[in-house]
């Protein structure tokens, strides 16, 4: 992209320095790129689904087929679209809000990026090997442990590789907060998207693990002949269903907390006011993260649990909506009595309020049990979390990236083609979703291949689908904005916004050692401190001196490689000798790349301070 | 700013006339238009929380729109510096215990539904029927009466019924929307519930658990009858000769012919062999395999090649396939199965 180093190097040389790059800066652009490239493709499963629906008792697609479009549709958007382009703004932005030179484990945070990408495309590869898996991204048993070929074994093993990618970024996020942060920024003087991330890489060190259990426990089950869940074998299914959600529901908090980072910072900017209640966000943030892992049985309401489990999953869910209630009011707050400037960036977090704050009501109405017995496993779900993850994580992601892309890239996204991807996408979201509430009631269960005629369902799915490709349109503008700006769009310097935050504070796209000297901390919204002063930047808080950092390494390349040869030997390893072999060529490769790392010293470089005006590292 | 807003308003009005338009959804289907207990008591508890809900969405746009209307930094007002308020804590403490209050006004009904509908002290002297989820059929055991069905479940209007729910395969759900609300059926446990329905007529009822490719196409009826009706449906059923002659010939060919290539899954009468729907009142159905409207026609294709009608189901490719004139002759058959003078036609006027 508009890489200023990447243009003056020939593309051999820049595919080797990203294949190689432990640089958080380098690692978010391809968190992007991928992550974007899985939104595209869940997002032309989702219009397929659509289309699919347009009218009753349609046959666009197959009834098989159908079932593997809508699984690789969740699966896709949840793991390889939203999780990475979340990643990826945590990679570009965290360091630089902490006034970090790196990551604190940049060899771990390159292989994390790796194994999601290997793991997406291993996932991706069952499309052309007998078809992609068929039991829901919720893989439930034992419709996942009896589904017929190997499409559930690409899921099992697809997750469980970039799932392994997910549990290092945020070991590696927790670990760069409570130890990277520049002097003088204590945990009360951390941006708010610092904040959030720094709480969603601990729902993911606790949730993940859950789901790396429940997809080793599938695996052996479809691969290795044990009973975990086959009830004929005293197995029980409704463990599957714990397991999955004790991950699943965290998962939600864990895309979604980042996202109302993104939008405290942008409020807080573009309203050209601090942050209100600042201490209530936090503890909001941190609240929501604890009772994220309370509720997880509030997806389960109908397997029969009984009423007090159900009672008090339903009480614990609706406590929830408090914290989230107390950021909805900070927000406005913040916005209240401020100078309000609308651009891309804010018409994203704007037409959030709204469509999050619908999305919230109808979670209160399906945490009371007793109503969600009709709501179960409807349209009216459906809506609803497409109205907190569409109307919350895909606005964050719209907003954290026209508001960052001029960090990134040094070019700030165009200000009227951004307009207009938000009103296509708005527009055509709320058409989307809004009535699939109404269509679920009236008797629509979701996952259908189709509806019968006469059952009143026909005009809300046509509006539905149309609404569909009004978002198509405004994904396809953004697209182009993208393309255009890195050609036509002007240079800005390092403070386009008037931001409040680090990394407004040293250039665009900041040199690869990102702060030439730690930056003195004195409060929150440490720039805007220093502005109100009367100083132009930060206060370095060291003297000028040698820096020191990580070298680039192919390792976490090859590792990655490596269990992507595994997966397919395991998933083969019973029908071909070749995927016996292969499962231990794979492992073996892996291992040995471990063997290396361990083995051969890497102390890294050092940027002599005589070279730092020179913008050596750059 | 008049333009966001419009588009906004615009939306809805939009959504509320598609609503009307379709009304509320289609009777006996929609869980709008309640005709059973757990349908209405679902139906208040959505009605207490939206309409709590629609109040702190009032709230939280009418913020909104003062925000947006008076806080818009003007032209000429670049420069202009917001005064940095910190917060206000007498505000944060109202939006902290107004909310639990709304909260709790939401959740003391709910836990009383919810035990309401979980509650099983009559289960002993009420009518129970086994429910057991097939890919891609229900089936239905009247232990007591010693009467098999499948895809048509016969109740007596303003009792409560026992339903014990299992799996024979993988998860479903039962759901009549404009009855109850759904549970699952899961293989390795035995779920109950209650259903009372308020008015006789034929229910939509639908699997609304993934569970393979014909997931949208398994579909059932509960009929709803009078108690007499009921006890005559009852006594039809369990009076009937199953091995009685058919009159045309063809039926009797066809007869024949079941008997030796279809019985093993199919039964007629109280066997109870269910590997596949128990036919015993095939005729008296309103619906093939819960879908197709049964004629003929539909039933000869089916018995042909039943994968054309319902994709991945467990009949295809496992019964000798007959010939077309067999498939004739078998159809003759199996829709002269009429036991009872109740039916789905008969409950529906
Ligand atoms: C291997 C067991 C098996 C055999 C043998 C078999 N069927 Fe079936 N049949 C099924 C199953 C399972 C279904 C349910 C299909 C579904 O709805 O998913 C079914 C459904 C049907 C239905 C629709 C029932 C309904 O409830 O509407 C008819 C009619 C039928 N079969 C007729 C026949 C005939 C006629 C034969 C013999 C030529 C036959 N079947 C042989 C398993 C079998
Ligand atoms: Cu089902």
């Amino acid at each position: 992209m508009s890489n200023t180093i990447a243009q003056k190097k020939g593309f051999g040389a820049t595919l080797w320095d990203y294949l190689t790059t432990v640089d958080h800066k380098k690692i978010a652009i391809m968190y992007l790129i991928g992550g974007g490239f899985f939104f595209i493709l869940g997002g032309l499963e989702a219009l397929a689904i659509r289309w699919q629906l347009i009218v009753p008792e349609n046959d666009f697609v197959s009834a098989g087929f159908y079932n593997e479009i809508l699984t690789m549709h969740g699966t896709t958007m949840i793991f390889l679209a939203a999780m990475p382009l979340i990643f990826a703004l945590m990679n570009a932005v965290l360091p630089l809000q902490i006034g970090a030179r790196d990551v604190a484990f940049p060899f771990l945070n390159s292989l994390g990026f790796w194994l999601f990408l290997f793991g997406g495309i291993l996932l991706n590869c069952s499309w052309f090997l007998g078809g992609a898996p068929d039991a829901g991204w919720t893989a439930y048993a034992p419709l996942s442990t009896t589904s017929p070929g190997h499409g559930v074994d690409f899921y099992i093993l697809g997750l469980q590789i970039s799932g392994a990618g997910t549990l290092m970024g945020g070991i590696n996020f927790l670990v760069t907060v409570i130890n990277m942060r520049a002097p003088g920024m204590t945990y009360m003087r951390m941006p708010l998207f610092t904040w959030a991330s720094f709480v969603t890489s601990a729902l993911i060190l606790f949730a993940f693990p859950a789901l790396t259990v429940g997809l080793f426990l599938l695996m052996f089950d479809r691969l290795f002949g044990s009973v975990f869940f086959d009830a004929n074998y005293g197995g029980n299914s409704v463990i599957w269903e714990h397991l999955f959600w004790i991950f699943g529901h965290p998962e939600v908090y864990i895309l979604i907390l980042p996202a109302f980072g993104v939008f405290s910072d942008v409020f807080s900017t573009f309203a050209k006011k601090r942050l209100f209640g600042y201490t209530a966000m936090v503890f909001a943030t941190v609240l929501i993260g604890f009772l994220g892992f309370m509720v997880w049985a509030h997806h389960m309401f109908t397997v029969g649990l009984g009423p007090a489990a159900n009672s008090i999953f339903a009480v614990a869910t609706m406590a929830i909506a408090v914290p989230t209630g107390i950021k909805i009011f900070n927000w406005l707050f913040t916005l209240w009595g401020g100078s309000i400037r609308i651009n891309s960036a804010m018409l994203w977090a704007l037409g959030f309020i709204p469509s999050f704050t619908i999305g919230g009501m109808t979670g209160v109405m399906l945490a009371a049990a007793a109503a969600d017995y009709q709501f179960h496993d409807t349209y009216f779900v459906v809506a609803h979390f497409h109205y907190v993850i569409v109307g919350g994580v895909v606005f964050g992601i719209f907003s954290g990236l026209h508001y960052w892309w001029p960090k990134m890239f040094g070019k700030i996204l165009d200000e009227k083609l951004g307009k207009i991807t938000f009103w296509t996408f708005f527009v055509g979201f709320h058409l989307t979703f809004f009535i699939q509430h109404f269509l679920g009631l009236m008797g629509m269960p979701r996952r259908y291949w189709v509806y019968l005629e006469d059952q009143g369902l026909d005009l809300g799915n046509s509006i539905s689908t149309v609404g569909a490709f009004f978002m198509g349109v405004g994904a396809l503008v953004f697209l182009y904005n993208v393309i255009y700006t890195s050609v036509k769009g002007e240079k800005v310097g390092g403070d386009p916004w008037d931001g409040r935050t680090l990394e407004w504070s040293i250039p665009s796209p900041p040199p690869h050692y990102n702060f030439a000297q730690a930056p003195l901390v004195r409060g929150l919204d440490p720039l805007w401190i220093e502005k109100t002063e009367g100083r132009k930047g930060m206060t370095p808080a060291e003297p000028l001196d040698d820096i020191h950092m990580p070298n680039n390494t192919i390792l976490p390349f090859v590792m990655s490689v490596g269990l992507f040869i595994a997966g397919f030997g395991f998933i083969y390893q019973a029908e071909y000798t070749g995927g016996f072999i292969a499962m231990f060529v794979g492992m073996g490769i892996t291992l040995g790349a471990m063997f290396t790392r361990s083995v051969k010293d890497d102390l890294g470089h050092h940027i002599h301070k005589e070279d730092l005006d020179k913008g050596a590292g750059m | 700013m008049k333009g966001w807003m419009g588009k906004v308003r615009a939306l809805f009005l939009l959504s509320i006339l598609s609503l009307i338009l379709s009304g509320c959804g289609v009777e006996n289907l929609s869980a709008f238009l309640p005709k059973g207990y757990g349908a209405e008591v679902s139906l208040d508890i959505i009605f207490i929380s939206l309409a709590v809900m629609i109040f702190v969405f009032i709230i939280v746009m009418v913020i909104y729109t003062i925000v947006l209307v008076k806080y818009r930094q003007k032209k000429g007002q670049e420069d202009f510096v917001p005064k940095q308020t910190e917060g206000n804590h007498i505000l944060e403490i109202v939006w902290t215990v107004i909310p639990i209050i709304l909260l709790i006004v939401i959740a003391v009904p709910t836990i009383a539904a919810t035990y309401d509908l979980a509650d099983e002290t009559d289960k002993g002297d009420s009518l129970n029927i086994n429910v057991t989820g097939n890919q891609y059929w229900w089936h239905f055991n009247y232990s007591e009466e010693e009467i098999q069905t499948s895809q048509d479940m016969y109740i007596p209007v303003g009792q409560k019924v026992y339903l014990n729910m299992m799996s024979s395969d993988v998860l479903h759900s039962f759901w009549v929307p404009a009855i109850s609300g759904k549970m699952d059926t899961n293989p390795e446990n035995e779920n109950t519930m209650y259903i009372e329905a308020y008015e006789e007529g034929v229910y939509w009822g639908k699997c609304a658990e993934l569970c393979g490719p014909s997931h949208s196409l398994m579909d059932f009826k509960i009929v709803v009858v009078s108690q007499e009706e009921f006890d005559q449906w009852v006594s039809d059923m369990q009076n009937l000769d199953a091995e009685a002659t058919p009159e045309t010939a063809s039926a009797q060919e066809g007869q024949a012919l079941f008997e030796q290539s279809c019985l093993q899954c199919h039964a007629i009468g109280s066997n109870p062999v269910a590997i596949g729907p128990n036919l015993t009142n095939f005729g008296d159905r309103s619906k093939l395999a819960g879908v197709e409207d049964l004629t003929h026609d539909m039933l000869v294709e089916w018995i042909l090649d039943p994968e054309s009608i319902k994709p991945g189901n467990k009949m295809t490719g496992n019964y000798d396939v007959p010939s077309k004139d067999e498939a004739e002759k078998i159809a003759d058959y199996l829709l002269q199965l009429k036991p009872s003078e109740i039916t789905p036609e008969s409950a529906s006027e």
